[in-house]
């Protein structure tokens, strides 16, 4: 018996966006099918995992995510080239959390100074985060892009009340965008045709529906990005058809049970290997999505996600 | 679903007696056509029409029952690819791996944490469903022992495995009243075997080195009369696994093509000696379509993510889980116990109500109908404002329970308590812990009376 593959047509197809600069440059995209499913399409750019650093030492994280990173924690740059060096990080996502009206709040020329520096530490492509604070995030990202004219860093995230000033500035000083939106289709698309109209040119895009961890909302998010992929790939959205991060390892390692020790709850296993699979897990789950880069922190739990994708990227004897 | 409304309404006794509880015959066919009602609700049908409609309305994947009684396990039934098109019907079953080769202590220890596995959450009992037998020493008397010793240890649903024909028959035979899964048909025992599964009406799985031998062999099956039906491709590289699950799944229901429209069974425990790495390739088949999965241990945590995973796969797009907007009395609580406020999502309710309940403070939580929407969500779609909650605080009953007037509300509503001092004039707005996780420590230290 012969079995015929019932095929997808797929008239779409992801842009391809080159990250970073020179030599160094990371392209993410290009897909021409649904996630690995290397039988009907293609995905010329398998994706890339970013290594988590951030502009000031944690005061809030398990050990279990510490202990790779206590060393340099409180010095953005040694960490950084920490990830790069010892732990062969690909890209890197610099976390500028210490800017947060509610946290330290940072002033812009000290965030963009750091990022400076991380900047010319790593050859890696750089992401930088602000904290999700409109305000806020137009002064610091504003200064970053300044600041690091020329490099093509990624920056983040612009959402529907600051795209403008952001997006123009990043334009000018020739850096790629994080569109964000509240995990919606159609905000997603419609930020993505908003920066259209602002000349932001379209291998300058990247869409980040933002995400919530394995257990607390990632079912939403799991499904807006397969929503995203096939109206990109099969209704030929073409203001859709941009790579997509998945910034989650934040979220992940504030949950309750990445926390709990094996004594308090020793039915959840070793607390360890536990808050490396709940990392790793959801990103299996938003690859399987359509996810493109993925911002995550411990490097064991990279390591199993990046064995997942050379797995996932062999079709295997058949 | 293969028949249209017109369709169904043509085989129908056009009657309109109304007994299926909608008024007419057309609106009961259109039910039907939608998955919406259930065939059984007509008292009129001949036997010939309920079967011919039974086919064409049943889901593209049969639903396949593996056990019995509370711990049957349920599988397959799926009508779509993607979960935002509908809700995914039955979660996958986790199920251990035993082997004879296995010492006895080995065996125990893993039985005994397959056991205690359980976890709850948002209401629901989260745990590993069913136990694996696998013969592989080739002594048919210590595969036999071992299934029986499972037996007596776990009333779990069973999948029993031997490449040995009559091993397995006899395995099977022992304990079919439990309608364990027997695993596997092949080309060379497809007949045996399928007899075997017709007459102890257990289900049966189908085992092809390609998917081109596996359809072979189900059809064979299916013209046997052997009714449920698990299906193993026998990929065994996560990428090739990936690939057959999308196309049988796809298969069943592009083309409805029968041999492929039931359950699948995958094994990660065969594809790698890396426990972490098992558990992630388990992880890609909840997402990607497996129904049955191996696993070769049950470790908190590996198994407590993989739950979560399919937890969250397999809930309904469309409607977030709910609770009951009202009061929540958590402990002994009387007139001093503090207030709490959140809002009405299954998930937000159980995760702080856990944390109250942890502290051993006596608390009332209030719980305000935000539609089924997280603190944020809720606040972002205007239902968790200043503007609706004073109302609700005023009427809900609480100023009658408690003597004071001090409101603790989620930390990440900090924004909004000088409006909801405003709104509420009485009480005194407490700004509470950001993650339900520090609520015990703050309860503990929190002073109600002045
Ligand atoms: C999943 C999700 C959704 C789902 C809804 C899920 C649901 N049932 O609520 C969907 C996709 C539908 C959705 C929609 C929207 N969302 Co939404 N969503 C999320 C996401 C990813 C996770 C939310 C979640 O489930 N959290 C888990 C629950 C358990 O958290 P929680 O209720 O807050 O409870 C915790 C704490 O608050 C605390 N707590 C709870 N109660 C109490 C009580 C007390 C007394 C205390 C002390 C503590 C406490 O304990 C819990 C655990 O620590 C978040 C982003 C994120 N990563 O958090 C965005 C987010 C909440 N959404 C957001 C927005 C804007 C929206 C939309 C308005 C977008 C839009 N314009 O359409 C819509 C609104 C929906 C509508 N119009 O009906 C924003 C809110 C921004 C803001 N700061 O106001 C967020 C933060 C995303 C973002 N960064 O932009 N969303
Ligand atoms: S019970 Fe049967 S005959 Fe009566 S209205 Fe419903 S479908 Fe028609």
């Amino acid at each position: 018996m012969t079995i015929e593959i019932p095929k997808i047509a797929y008239a779409g197809k992801i842009k391809e966006i080159p990250l970073g600069r020179g030599e160094n440059i990371i392209t993410v995209g290009g897909e021409s099918c649904c996630p690995f499913h290397l039988f009907e399409g293609a995905m010329p750019h398998p994706p890339k995992i970013a290594m988590e650093v951030y502009d000031r030492a944690p005061e809030d994280w398990p050990d279990t995510a510490l202990e790779p990173f206590a060393d340099v924690a409180g010095d953005p740059v040694a960490w950084a080239r920490k990830c790069v060096d010892t732990y062969g990080a690909e890209m890197i996502a610099l976390q500028l959390a210490s800017t947060d009206p509610n946290a330290e709040d940072t002033p812009a020329d000290e965030a963009a100074a750091i990022t400076k520096k991380v900047s010319d530490a790593v050859e890696v492509p750089l992401f930088v985060f602000g904290s999700s604070s409109v305000d806020k995030d137009t002064e610091v990202l504003k200064a970053v892009c300044e600041a690091c004219e020329g490099k093509n860093l990624i920056i983040g995230p612009l959402a529907e009340g600051n795209y403008r000033a952001i997006g123009a500035t990043a334009i000018g000083y020739q850096h790629t965008v994080m569109a964000s939106t509240p995990i919606d289709i159609n905000l997603a698309k419609q930020l993505n045709i908003l920066l259209g109209n602002l000349n932001v040119p379209d291998d300058k895009i990247i869409i980040d529906p933002t995400t919530g961890a394995l257990g607390y909302g990632l079912e939403y998010c799991y499904s807006v990005m397969e929503r995203i992929r096939t109206a990109a790939l099969v209704q030929e959205d073409e203001r859709l058809q941009f790579p997509i991060i998945a910034n989650f390892a934040k979220e992940v390692w504030k949950t309750k049970e990445v926390r709990l020790s094996e004594m308090e709850a020793p039915l959840l296993g070793d607390q360890k290997k536990r808050g490396i699979l709940i990392e790793a897990m959801t990103a299996q789950c938003v690859l399987l999505a359509g996810a493109d880069i993925l911002v995550m922190r411990h490097p064991e739990a990279i390591n199993l996600v990046k064995e997942s994708i050379q797995d996932l990227m062999i079709r295997g004897e058949s | 679903m293969g028949l249209s409304g017109i369709e169904i309404f043509k085989k129908l006794p056009k009657t309109n007696c109304g007994k299926c509880g909608v008024p007419t015959c057309l609106a009961f066919a259109m039910k039907l056509a939608t998955g919406k009602a259930e065939l059984d609700a007509c008292p009129d049908l001949s036997e010939d029409v309920k079967e011919e409609l039974g086919e064409a309305s049943a889901p593209p994947v049969r639903t396949v029952v593996i056990g019995t009684g509370e711990q049957a396990i349920k599988l397959g039934g799926e009508t779509v690819l993607f979960r935002h098109e509908k809700r995914f019907e039955n979660p996958p079953a986790f199920t251990l791996l035993l082997s004879d080769k296995m010492d006895e202590a080995e065996i125990s220890a893993k039985l005994t944490k397959f056991k205690e596995t359980a976890y709850e959450r948002v209401g629901i009992v989260l745990r590993p469903a069913m136990v694996a037998v696998k013969g592989e020493s080739k002594d048919t008397s210590g595969f036999m022992a071992l299934v029986e010793k499972v037996c007596n240890d776990t009333d779990a649903a069973l999948v029993l495995m031997n490449e040995d024909t009559d091993a397995l028959s006899q395995a099977a035979k022992s304990c079919s009243n439990r309608k364990p899964l027997i695993y596997a048909a092949t080309s060379e025992n497809v007949e045996t075997l399928g007899s075997l599964a017709r007459e102890l009406s257990c289900p049966l799985a189908v085992k092809g080195n390609s998917l081109e031998e596996l359809a072979e062999i189900s059809e064979k099956l299916i013209k046997m009369g052997v009714k449920d039906l698990i299906l193993d491709s026998g990929a065994r590289t996560a990428g090739k696994s990936l690939e057959d699950q999308i196309i049988i799944r796809r298969s069943a229901l592009m083309k409805k093509f029968k041999p492929f429209g039931f359950p699948t069974i995958v094994f990660p425990c065969e594809m790698t000696d890396n426990p972490m790495k098992e558990a992630m390739i388990a992880c890609q088949m909840v997402a990607k379509y497996g129904s049955i999965i191996i696993l070769s241990e049950i470790e908190g945590h590996s198994i407590f993510p993989l739950l979560l995973a399919s937890m969250n796969i397999f809930t309904d797009p469309q409607r977030p889980m709910a609770v009951e907007q009202k009061i929540y009395e958590i402990g002994a609580t009387d007139e001093n116990s503090p207030v709490l406020i959140t809002g009405n999502f299954s998930l937000t309710y159980f995760i702080v109500s856990g944390e109250v309940d942890t502290s051993r403070v006596p608390s009332y939580l209030l719980i305000k109908d935000t539609e089924g929407l997280s603190v944020l969500t809720a606040w972002a779609a205007g239902k968790f404002g200043a503007d609706t909650i004073a109302p609700f605080v005023k009427k809900c009953g609480i100023e009658e329970k408690v003597k004071h007037r001090k409101l603790v509300i989620p930390g990440y509503l900090a924004t909004i308590s000088g409006e909801l001092e405003e709104e509420l004039p009485d009480w005194e707005i407490l700004i509470g812990p950001r993650e339900a996780s520090h609520l015990p420590a703050y309860l503990k230290q929190l002073k109600i009376e002045d």
